[in-house]
């Protein structure tokens, strides 16, 4: 296996580096496969290790005492997990699991602290990654609190159908979308018939067809 | 070849559930695996993934808009 000096231009932690840096970072960089559904790390043990996405999508989730998934994001080709317990040390705080064919490049948590502190620009890189990921949430939490799951879905519906392209956009289960939104998946079933029957969407058997984005987003509350 | 739900065979416990609730005959039990045979018939009705007990079974969308 080699690492790609091309690929690793497009992470957002090694934004603005020369080609010189790259290579002293790269030599940290290893790669590891995974199947579909197969787990990557679990909630509650150690973190020894950043992850970056190369190919495939990567689900980060927490599941209850009762076994509900919650998706907490689902992380594209560049982009990294398993950040906070590689930076305070402390436990994985959710679980993450590969949902297809899945290729990563990670670096041990010593070497980390080796990169942060001979290239400062990762570092300041690191805040600005760290920063969008507490907007990200800052957003979860609002839907969970403040939208009804007929609203959740239609963001969802719209988020999903404008962001990314082909294996970075995987084809999602109902299931999927209620852990995605925090509900249970009988309501998303109920939720898509209700935005069919408005007009919203078309389901055509495995594609749904967003054919009113305006309505959808006022679904979603964000015309109001 | 349309879209056919998708099963996990390392998940599926070969309770027969998914089987009892497709309209179209389009599951059957293969040495206690569920296994899914492509049929026309099916609508895609995802009662299969609704019903199995262990998240064996899924039924993937895609996610478009229409163009024009």
């Amino acid at each position: 296996m080699s690492v790609d000096i091309e690929f690793l231009k497009t992470i957002p932690y090694f934004q603005g580096l020369g080609l010189a840096e790259l290579e002293a970072i790269k030599r940290f960089v290893f790669e590891k496969s995974f199947d579909a559904n197969e787990f990557i790390v679990e909630e509650g043990d150690p973190g020894e290790a950043l992850y970056f996405v190369v190919s495939g999508v990567v689900k980060a989730f927490k599941t209850s005492a009762e076994g509900k998934e919650q998706i907490l994001r689902l992380i594209r080709p560049g982009e990294s997990f398993n950040d906070v317990p590689v930076f305070d040390g402390e436990p994985n705080v959710a679980s993450a699991a590969a949902m297809g064919p899945v290729v990563l490049y990670g670096i041990r948590k010593s070497d980390v602290g080796i990169i942060l502190r001979d290239h400062p620009q990762v570092a300041a890189n690191v805040v600005k990654v760290l920063a969008g990921r507490v907007r990200h949430f800052t957003s979860l939490v609002e839907d969970l609190s403040f939208r009804n799951v007929l609203g959740r879905v239609a963001k969802l519906l719209l988020e999903y159908a404008e962001n990314g392209t082909g294996l970075e956009r995987p084809h999602l289960t109902q299931q999927d979308m209620a852990a995605m939104i925090g509900t249970a998946r009988e309501m998303v079933g109920r939720s898509l018939k209700a935005l069919e029957e408005k007009g919203a969407i078309r389901i055509d058997r495995h594609r749904i067809v967003l054919t009113d984005k305006k309505a959808l987003r006022e679904t979603a509350g964000e015309l109001l | 070849m349309a879209q056919m739900p998708e099963i996990i065979r390392e998940l599926c416990n070969g309770c027969g559930l998914c089987i009892t609730v497709c309209s179209c005959k389009g599951l059957v039990l293969i040495d206690n695996v569920a296994v899914v045979i492509e049929t026309v018939e099916c609508d895609y009705c995802t009662e299969c993934e609704a019903v199995c007990p262990t998240g064996a079974i899924r039924c993937p969308y895609e996610i478009v808009v229409e163009e024009g």
